[in-house]
């Protein structure tokens, strides 16, 4: 059994969900179309549905991110969950064992379900690995790893403006190597039948690896986003930078900043992507982030509804698994 | 699947459906309700509906609803792989409303209907209209205009086959399976 397994119980539901990584399509396009049933809740007079209610899910929070938390909150809320915030200080000492005394303390609350942000690649499975048969563990990000949920929310924005992936070019522009987004995006892409998958970067801030994850490689923005479908904007992660990978913020716009002009070379109905928070002036000129082309505030509420999908399919594996 | 029989085929059921159409009429001008909106429940139920519709010729644009959020048996069977969304397109405050389903058994499924309605607004009323009605009733709901009313065993399921053509199937129940057609 690999690592990855552990995301789907028996029947091949999706129990966890930590990462792309070991997924199909059917299951990803079964989480792109439930989320398309959710999309209704949030327009009715009565945002909630009672699917999972006197359900406890807890957001584990190791690392900080407001947005993140809050929309796991609401779509937990609108599922009818009760819902924990929990934002630990990772600085304490000895954090394996802490982490575990964390999870059984919670467990003993009757915790159903873990969403867990960590600053360490693989915090996420390490849960899913010791927590009780019963809980289901989302993974909202762990260090350089992956961050699933973000890219299934990207993935249902091109859906709903492109149909399709099949025939898509989608470009993916910026800190490439620090981004779990990325590499879960393009996982996630690759999946899913997108014809073609770029990634736009300097070379400091690509990983070596990155021409196996099957796209192609450009140096250069205007070239790389030439007659693309789909761009998506990676956040220049400043507090992740680690030596002196960049001369400047603003030579970097100089460069890579998407501006008005640039975008033109792209097809003229590409929609332009951000997972936020946005960094204006540095990967992003203004003009294009509130534009027309801009659809970043339609990601934050799709993020909703696709984070209610995965929630609910990852309790309704629980509950099929004790059925049976 | 190799017990299933056909129980009805789509002429007679068209049939059924004409029948049931008039008698909606009637109970709507019993009841004096002169503008009245239609939602059907996925999958069977909206099929029916789409046709007493269009045979009602009623205004509104025809609802549809998926019931698989508001399920009572979430926690045993999981979620529904193939939910489809509802789609209510009037407001639901104030309105007298004909919920059509395809099969009545034991009730659930209206139950769940009832509560997602309510979760779009205060409806006037809600009248219930089935192709099917049969034994096995869990709930106290009664529907108001039903097509027929066939004698069947406990273990036996009825399913309507479609959307075109309509067929009425009968089979046998698996224990544990998953039964929106038959609930």
């Amino acid at each position: 059994m690999s690592d990855q397994n552990i995301q789907l119980n028996e029947d091949g539901r999706l129990k966890h969900f930590l990462t792309i990584d070991g997924l199909n399509k059917t299951l990803l396009t079964e989480i792109l179309d439930t989320a398309e049933s959710f999309t209704g809740v949030s327009e009715r007079t009565v945002k909630k549905v009672p699917l999972l209610r006197g359900k406890v899910i807890c957001n584990l929070f190791f690392e900080n991110s407001t947005r993140t938390r809050t929309t796991f909150e609401v779509a937990a809320k609108r599922l009818s969950a009760d819902v924990l915030n929990l934002n630990i200080n990772t600085s304490a000492t000895a954090k394996g064992e802490t982490l575990l005394d964390t999870l059984r303390n919670l467990e003993a609350m009757h915790v159903d379900m873990f969403v867990v942000r960590h600053a360490d690649s693989g915090a996420a499975h390490f849960i899913a690995n010791h927590s009780a048969p019963h809980v289901s563990v989302i993974n909202a990000g762990d260090g350089r790893h992956s961050h699933p949920t973000q890219a299934m929310l990207d993935m249902f924005t091109i859906r709903r403006h492109k149909g399709e992936f099949t025939g898509l070019r989608v470009a993916i522009v910026g800190d490439i190597m620090h981004s779990r987004v990325a590499r879960s995006q393009i996982l996630a892409l690759n999946l899913l039948g997108t014809s073609e998958v770029r990634v736009i970067a300097p070379r400091t801030l690509l990983p070596a690896h990155v021409r196996t994850m099957g796209v192609h490689v450009y140096h250069d923005l205007m070239e790389g986003i030439k007659d693309v479908d789909v761009i998506i904007m990676l956040r220049l992660q400043k507090e992740r930078m680690r030596g002196a990978l960049l001369p400047s913020e603003h030579e970097y716009f100089q460069l890579f900043g998407l501006t008005q002009a640039r975008l033109a070379a792209a097809k003229p109905d590409a929609i332009v992507m951000h997972p936020g928070p946005i960094n204006r002036g540095v990967e992003i000129d203004s003009v294009v982030a509130d534009g027309p082309q801009s659809v970043i505030l339609q990601q934050v509420s799709f993020g909703i509804a696709v984070r209610m999908a995965i929630m609910s399919m990852t309790m309704g594996a629980q509950a099929q698994g004790g059925a049976r | 699947m190799s017990d299933n029989k056909i129980y009805m085929q789509a002429e007679e059921i068209e049939g059924l459906i004409n029948e049931m159409a008039l008698a909606l009429k009637s109970r709507l001008e019993t009841n004096r309700i002169t503008a009245p909106v239609m939602i059907g429940i996925h999958t069977g139920g909206v099929w029916l509906a789409e046709k007493l519709h269009h045979k009602l010729a009623l205004k509104e644009s025809l609802g549809t609803l998926d019931i698989s959020f508001y399920r009572d048996d979430f926690t045993r069977i999981g979620m529904n792989p193939e939910v489809k969304p509802s789609h209510i397109p009037f407001p639901v405050d104030g309105k007298h409303i004909i919920l059509v389903d395809d099969v009545l058994q034991t009730g659930r499924t209206i139950r769940a209907a009832m509560n997602e309605i309510f979760d779009y607004g205060r409806p006037a009323s809600i009248m219930l209209v089935t192709l099917v009605e049969r034994s096995g009733r869990e709930l106290p709901i009664q529907p108001s205009v039903v097509g027929v009313r066939p004698p069947l065993k406990l273990d036996e399921t009825i399913t309507l086959t479609g959307p075109e053509p309509l067929g009425l199937v009968i089979g046998k129940s698996k224990k544990h399976a998953r039964s929106n057609e038959t609930d």
